[in-house]
């Protein structure tokens, strides 16, 4: 126990290396000027407004194209707006639009939805090989940026507690490309035998 | 138009796309000046986030001039500078009514349990982001507001995310005078809550992380005490120990899914993709705040289940409190923080990088090298 007795929380008060607020006030610009929680931008949480937002419907108009975009059943219709940046094509659609048949409290739903991503990813890597523009690793990945942005001096010798485990990103990373050569590579013996016989 | 694509995970290029098209009365064309890349891109980045496809641009964080606008736009022109909240809302659902934009219903229909998000896969709705030429705006009268004349551009492009979502995780702490406030995470995030913390007149402000140059940010930015996790065998008895054993009265999580600090859980939760990330900073903050007090977590996850020690958060009685900003909610306030002087956002900016080199700059600041805290992306030079 120290000298001067138990103190908090052993006690009622509370702890005593607070600064007072003038103290604080001297120290930082604007110490407290949001003390009060009504000049807090988000209390209370909900503010029932709806004039304010600039919106000028009560229901938006609905974005055209609709049939066939996939949704969550948890969603009682589709919603008048959505984006379309990579619609749902080949075998990662198929996975993907059997995902959602799936609520979006099971784990089918995302784990599903995951397999659609890594399918999507070797179908995209795999297709690139044959167009204009097959993936480059080097540049995709930026690891260039280690030499460029001292990548040795940034991680070693600063405690830095992330290095035990970025070893294993290059894995994850090449992992796919060197299965996908040797699938291509076996795919081709495989062409190459048949046409000799 | 080039723009950045996603082409799996740990991969992107800048590829030649179509013009983003009017596709909705209500949209907008904005022709992207600057953007950034945000804590939240590298999860999808590093292929944590269920339903990012190839082929998708990433990009929550941009300002731009405006291009082209739908029929039904009245609040917008072409050649106006405007500020895009990282929100996709319609203004109008039930939630948009009540101030919860980033909950709104109308804008995603691949998930109900998140709003939408530009650039964040599809489980935000599938809305290509703005790491790009040109990105297409929904409800151009809704989310974007024209940049005042007096504001700095860089600034401008901070408040569509970091600097809101900061200032907006220290109001989820509930803070009431005197509080001590513990942050974890000091990048962009937690930087800007600590130096909000203050604001809304925390007694002691306490930053944690194991990158000490980003500690030192902390220091000299936001003021606080800071404690460097890698130094102790136990940060969460620090804590305790630095606040009499009491615990903090608030904590804000601002590091998320992909926390380090516990190589097994790294493994199962960010590389083996086995649990949805790796809560440790927020098992931390459970840890570490005092019986009664919050947790604020603006630290982002994923759907998939993560192990969180909820029994400790019961049996302490503590408050949890989260969510996505909803951003523009936050504006006129931090807009008068400032001009008056007490937040100068782009003070924590440490790299400018063309479109043309973005895969480095992801590589850059996903590996945290050359001392990156907040990278911004130089889309169309003015
Ligand atoms: N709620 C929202 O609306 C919202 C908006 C923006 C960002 N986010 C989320 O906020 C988080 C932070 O974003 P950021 O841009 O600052 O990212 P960042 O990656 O730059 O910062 C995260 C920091 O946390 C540190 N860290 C890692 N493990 C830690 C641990 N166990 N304890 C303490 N610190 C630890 C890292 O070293 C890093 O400095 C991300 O998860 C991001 O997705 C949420
Ligand atoms: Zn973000
Ligand atoms: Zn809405």
């Amino acid at each position: 126990m120290p000298e001067s007795g138990p103190s908090t929380p052993y006690v009622a008060n509370k702890p005593k290396d607070i600064p007072t607020a003038e103290a604080l006030r001297a120290r930082i610009p604007g110490w407290g000027v949001d003390l009060d929680r009504k000049d807090r931008p988000s209390y209370p949480r909900e503010v029932y407004d709806p004039g304010s937002t600039g919106a000028h419907w009560d229901y938006p108009e609905e974005q055209p194209h609709r049939e066939g975009r996939e949704r969550s059943i948890e969603h009682g219709q589709l919603t008048p707006v959505f984006g379309t940046s990579a619609p749902l094509h080949g075998v990662s659609g198929s996975i993907r639009r059997y995902a959602y048949r799936y609520g979006e409290g099971r784990a089918a739903h995302w784990l599903l939805l995951l397999l659609g991503d890594r399918v999507d990813a070797w179908g995209a890597h795999a297709a690139s090989f044959v167009s204009l523009r097959p993936d480059n690793p080097i540049t995709e990945t930026g690891v260039l940026a280690e030499g460029r942005r001292h990548g040795i001096a940034s991680r070693f010798g600063r405690k830095r507690v992330d290095v035990n485990h970025q070893w294993i990103d290059p894995i994850v990373v090449a992992g796919p490309w060197v299965a996908g050569a040797a699938g291509a590579f076996l795919g081709v013996r495989a062409i190459v035998r048949r046409g000799r016989r | 138009m080039k723009a950045m694509v996603y082409r799996g995970p740990y991969k992107i290029r800048v590829e030649e796309k179509p013009m983003p098209r009017i596709e909705h009365p209500n949209d907008a064309i904005i022709k992207v000046t600057t953007a950034a890349i945000c804590g939240s891109d590298l999860h999808l980045y590093h292929g944590l986030m269920p339903d990012t496809r190839i082929g998708h641009t990433f990009g929550h964080e941009f300002i731009g001039v405006v291009e082209e606008v739908g029929p039904s736009v009245q609040n917008l022109k072409r050649g106006d500078r405007v500020m895009v909240p990282f929100n996709v809302y319609c203004g109008s659902c039930y939630y948009c009514a009540r101030g919860l934009y980033s909950n709104c219903h109308n804008v995603n229909p691949n998930a109900t349990a998140v709003g939408g998000i530009y650039g964040y896969s599809h489980t935000t709705g599938g809305y290509d982001g703005g790491q790009a030429e040109f990105v297409r705006v929904p409800f151009a009268d809704v989310g974007p507001t024209i940049i005042p004349d007096w504001m700095d551009s860089e600034d401008a492009v901070l408040l569509t995310d970091a600097l809101a979502t900061g200032y907006f995780g220290a109001q989820l702490g509930s803070i009431v005078e005197g509080d001590t406030v513990v942050v974890f995470g000091a990048g962009p995030v937690g930087l800007y809550a600590a130096k909000s913390s203050w604001l809304m007149g925390a007694g002691r402000v306490i930053v944690i992380d194991h990158l000490e140059y980003r500690l030192e940010k902390a220091r000299t930015f936001a003021q606080a005490e800071t404690f460097n996790f890698a130094e102790y065998d136990d940060i969460v008895v620090e804590m305790k120990r630095t606040t009499d054993f009491l615990g903090a009265d608030v904590v804000i999580d601002a590091v998320g899914a992909e926390a380090d600090g516990n190589f097994i859980q790294q493994v199962t939760g960010t590389k083996l993709k086995l649990q949805g990330g790796s809560p440790i900073a927020l098992n931390w903050a459970i840890d570490s705040v005092r019986k009664g007090g919050t947790v604020s977590v603006v630290g982002a996850y994923g759907p998939i289940f993560s192990a969180i020690k909820f029994g400790d958060a019961l049996n302490k009685g503590l408050t949890l409190r989260m969510n996505q900003t909803p951003v523009k909610r936050q504006w006129p306030r931090l807009f008068e923080h400032i001009q008056n002087g007490y937040l100068k956002p782009n003070d924590i900016v440490t790299h400018r990088i063309p479109l043309a080199d973005i895969a480095e700059g992801y590589h850059m600041f996903s590996a945290k090298l050359d001392n990156c805290i907040k990278p911004l992306i130089i889309a169309n030079p003015s």
